[in-house]
């Protein structure tokens, strides 16, 4: 069977800076893959090229066997990729359960829809409510997304990443900012979505990421220095080496 | 095609990218290190003439009078920094815009009241209001020709500042990035303050060597601005080296199109339809190069590499 | 929920207003009044039709003054050939024929032009927009057939079924109206999915494309949807004053419009009315005692760019609205 996103010799570089050097990567799917590795080792920059925000230089990624390395954003996200991301950008002007229901619109193709008002058609909202519900978030879904709280709105980054129903999702740093009983919370959500969804998590939290992962790769300075099992990335020799060099 | 009508003409072009570059350097220097969009750019411009012309007749000279002018207009730029433009550097570009919108209905409205209705004429020395036979059959007006050496020696005098000081350095980095000039040990609200001044005075020395042309007149800096802005956006907002390629090439694109553009229409069609086509499309032909740029490079033939 | 209801409120107080003070005030004998509504009502459909591009989709369009001046223009030039000849297959005193052309020909400028602007963003859309309207002014300047500079009397009013545009007072019905149904229509766009879109998009653009909207599109659509409302304001706007110029598409223009719309409360239904109420009784208020108008205008423009967030439906309702970089 072939892998859902197979990456290879990816390049990209910024002036003189190297942020991604022939990466080969595949992520199979239904598994929840992880990538680690010190600040600065091009983890947001290798998502970047995935989502269809940056152009690689070079090389190749292919998603459910079709070759989207030239595709715009906007039509990676209709062939079923989506990503939160690390820093939260939701759209705070609109209410929780808005941001949700324009990722379940988006499902359906286009949205030149003039006529009818986007909160009267009950599909969008039930299926919003839907995804807001697995993430606790029901309750909210009518208040401003900017009284959230900075855990709540980490939640709501995952509802709408759920509610676009995508194949992969891409997960920049899901744990950013949460406190230790929020973080629990976070674990066991994603742990339920294992094996339902395919997810590519980008992790600081180490407790997290081999708690979750069914493989891990590492990345340091643009390249993947090993991809494995948990056990195997834990007693890896270079990536012991990389992270006690780093620190 | 004649070719000293084309001398002169191109001549003209220049002339007119020089002042262009006057106006839109100061523009693109204030976006560049302040981030911010000065729409009331245009007014600096009149008050500039204005001021020049009133000291001419108080001193009753012109060069005296211009020398006098720069410092006044630095002053106005100094104050208007100081009590509104400060205000809004936090602001996002729309209420930038806004802001100075309203700032040039005031300046506008007090040149009114200060100058009057109408505009002024500044008389030039006699020694500047001759003509020059630069070759045989080919004379121009001596003051144009201190036009032109003004603007190249300004144009050199930034090139200095941007490649060959701290100031430039900022402004060759985009500095409106605030912790990394502070972290640079610089005082921000006195740079901002000197940049904006700066920028003043640019747009008013533009000023004051149109105004013995065209005389110093309410609403003249309206319609320099939008050359200006389209200066800019060609060459890249924040590039000073855009400001100087593309402010030539609006000049001469401007100049030559309304000359020769006629000529052109009638080697391909009929003389009459030339002649009724041909000012309505050298009326719009620096903006239809500018959309030209812009299908091919939004972001302008030279944009700053940081932003 | 309680600002949403004094908003609604608000609407209707103020729409109700503008139905019936007008008519009474020409019936008691101050047909002045009624001039200066229409005025205030066919500015107020251009301010709503920027509304949905500025307020609902955070383009910053300071270029809006030149649909209006196609629109007119559009009307004007029918006209003249209707009477002096040339051109034939344009001349007509039709109105319908007028309007098709004015909503036409602003839409497609809107499509070209709104092409590169929206290649761009921020501070270059704004200057790109200004830069595309100067063009448009310029333009006219430069055609001396249609008086250049000195602009162009329309002799004769759009012939329309129904309402006869000589009657001020059915003008005014006629402009109400097109008011009316241009607020609908914003409304209701605005709350469509593809309203929805557009939001998103003014909020954070490359997060709707990730969820796999092709933002350009919709943005694009809005812009000539807005460029087409503005040129038909332009064609009523030139049966209103029977004479069209360059100057009514100046930049001046364009400013006066994005201030209605800020000042009013841009990304409401009302706001952009409120603003251009507001902008005619300062023009009127203030040039009746000064021909220095502009000056307390400025200084009010400036002061409410510095101090009013949210725009008069904000204060009035109190509503926050809040804006920064």
């Amino acid at each position: 069977m072939q892998p859902l996103l197979k990456i290879t010799g990816l390049k990209k570089s910024f002036g003189g800076v190297t942020a991604t050097d022939d990466v080969n990567l595949e992520v199979e799917e239904g598994e929840l893959h992880a990538i680690i590795g010190p600040n600065g080792a091009g983890k947001t920059t290798l998502i970047a090229q995935l989502c269809g925000a940056l152009k690689p230089d070079g090389g190749a990624i292919s998603f459910n066997g079709n070759d989207i390395t030239s595709k715009p954003a906007h039509s990676r996200a209709g062939l079923g990729i989506t990503r939160s991301y690390q820093i939260t950008s939701l759209l705070m002007d609109m209410s929780v359960i808005d941001n949700v229901a324009l990722a379940v619109q988006a499902r359906s193709g286009h949205s030149f829809r003039f006529l009818k008002a986007a909160r009267n058609i009950s599909h969008l909202r039930d299926e919003a409510m839907i995804a807001l519900g697995q993430v606790g978030l029901d309750k909210r879904a009518d208040d401003n997304t900017r009284e959230l709280s900075h855990g709540e709105h980490r939640q709501l980054e995952i509802a709408v990443a759920l509610a676009s129903n995508a194949k992969l999702m891409l997960l920049d740093e899901p744990m950013a900012g949460l406190g230790p009983e929020e973080s629990k919370t976070m674990i066991e959500f994603l742990k339920s979505l294992k094996g339902k969804r395919t997810i590519l998590l980008i992790e600081h939290d180490m407790d997290a990421v081999f708690a979750l992962a069914d493989r891990i790769s590492v990345l340091v300075y643009g390249r993947i220095i090993a991809t494995g099992a948990p056990d195997e990335i834990r007693f890896n020799d270079d990536v012991r080496h990389a992270y006690l060099g780093e620190e | 095609m004649d070719t000293t009508l084309l001398f002169i003409q191109t001549l003209n072009g220049i002339q007119l990218g020089l002042l262009l570059f006057l106006v839109a350097s100061g523009l693109t220097l204030v976006f560049g290190i302040l981030d911010f969009v000065n729409l009331a750019h245009g007014s600096l411009y009149m008050i500039g003439a204005f001021v020049a012309a009133s000291l001419t007749f108080v001193t009753g000279n012109f060069l005296i009078a211009m020398i006098l002018a720069l410092p006044v207009t630095a002053a106005v730029g100094y104050v208007i920094e100081r009590t509104i433009i400060r205000s809004l550097y936090e602001r996002d570009h729309l209420d930038q815009v806004l802001g100075t919108f309203g700032l040039i209905l005031v300046i506008d409205t007090l040149a009114h009241l200060i100058w009057g209705p109408e505009g002024i004429a500044v008389p030039l020395p006699d020694w500047l209001n001759g003509q020059v036979e630069l070759f045989t059959g080919v004379v121009v007006p001596t003051y144009r020709l201190l036009i032109i050496a003004t603007g190249l020696a300004v144009a050199a005098g930034l090139f200095w500042l941007v490649n060959y000081t701290r100031l430039g350095m900022l402004i060759r980095a985009g500095a409106s990035n605030r912790t990394m000039v502070s972290a640079l040990g610089i005082d921000i609200q006195m740079l901002f303050a000197l940049v904006f001044a700066l920028g003043a005075v640019l747009a008013g020395l533009a000023g004051m060597l149109v105004a013995p042309i065209t005389e110093a007149a309410i609403g003249m800096g309206g319609d320099i601005i939008i050359t200006a802005f389209v200066v800019i956006i060609i060459g890249g907002i924040g590039s000073m080296k855009g400001a100087f390629i593309a402010a030539l090439i609006v000049g001469l694109i401007d100049t030559l199109g309304r000359s020769f553009l006629d000529d052109l229409f009638k080697l391909v069609m009929s003389t009459e339809a030339a002649e009724s086509s041909a000012p309505a499309v050298s009326a719009m032909l620096v903006y239809i190069l500018m959309a030209l740029v812009l299908a091919f490079k939004p972001s302008g033939l030279f944009p700053p590499k940081v932003r | 929920m309680g600002t949403l209801r004094k908003k609604g409120t608000l609407t209707i107080v103020v729409m109700a207003a503008l139905a019936i003070l007008p008519p009474i005030l020409l019936w008691s004998g101050q047909a002045f009044y009624l001039d200066l509504a229409t005025r205030l009502v066919i500015l107020a459909i251009a301010a709503v039709s920027l509304n949905l591009i500025l307020g609902y989709g955070g383009m910053a369009s300071f270029g809006h003054a030149a649909f209006i001046g196609i629109g007119a223009y559009a009307v004007g030039i029918p006209v003249y050939h209707n009477t002096y000849g040339e051109f034939e297959i344009i001349a007509s005193y039709s109105g319908l024929f007028q309007i098709a052309l004015a909503v036409g020909i602003s839409a497609l400028f809107a499509l070209i032009t709104g092409m590169i602007c929206l290649r761009t963003k921020g501070v270059y859309f704004i200057m790109i927009t200004m830069a595309f309207a100067q063009m448009v002014f310029y333009l006219f300047v430069s055609l001396d057939i249609y008086g250049g500079d000195d602009g162009l009397v329309i002799d004769i009013r759009s012939e329309l079924p129904l309402v006869n545009l000589d009657s001020p007072l059915q003008l005014y019905l006629l402009a109400y109206g097109s008011l009316v149904v241009a607020m609908l229509i914003v409304r209701t766009i605005t709350r469509s999915q593809f309203g929805m879109v557009l939001q998103g998009a003014k909020g954070n653009n490359e997060r709707v494309v990730t969820l796999g909207y092709n933002t350009y599109a919709y943005r694009l659509t809005a812009y000539v949807i807005s460029g087409a409302m503005a040129g038909y304001a332009g064609a009523l706007l030139g049966n209103f004053t029977t004479f069209i110029s360059p100057e009514m598409m100046g930049w001046t223009r364009s400013g006066e419009l994005m201030f209605m719309v800020i000042l009013g409360g841009a990304a409401t239904t009302i706001g952009p009315v409120l603003g251009s109420l507001v902008f005619i009784v300062i023009e009127e208020v203030f040039s009746s005692f000064t021909i220095y108008w502009h000056l307390p205008f400025g200084i009010m423009l400036i002061i409410i760019v510095l101090y009013v967030r949210g725009g008069l439906v904000g204060l009035i309702t109190g509503g926050k609205k809040k804006r920064g970089k």
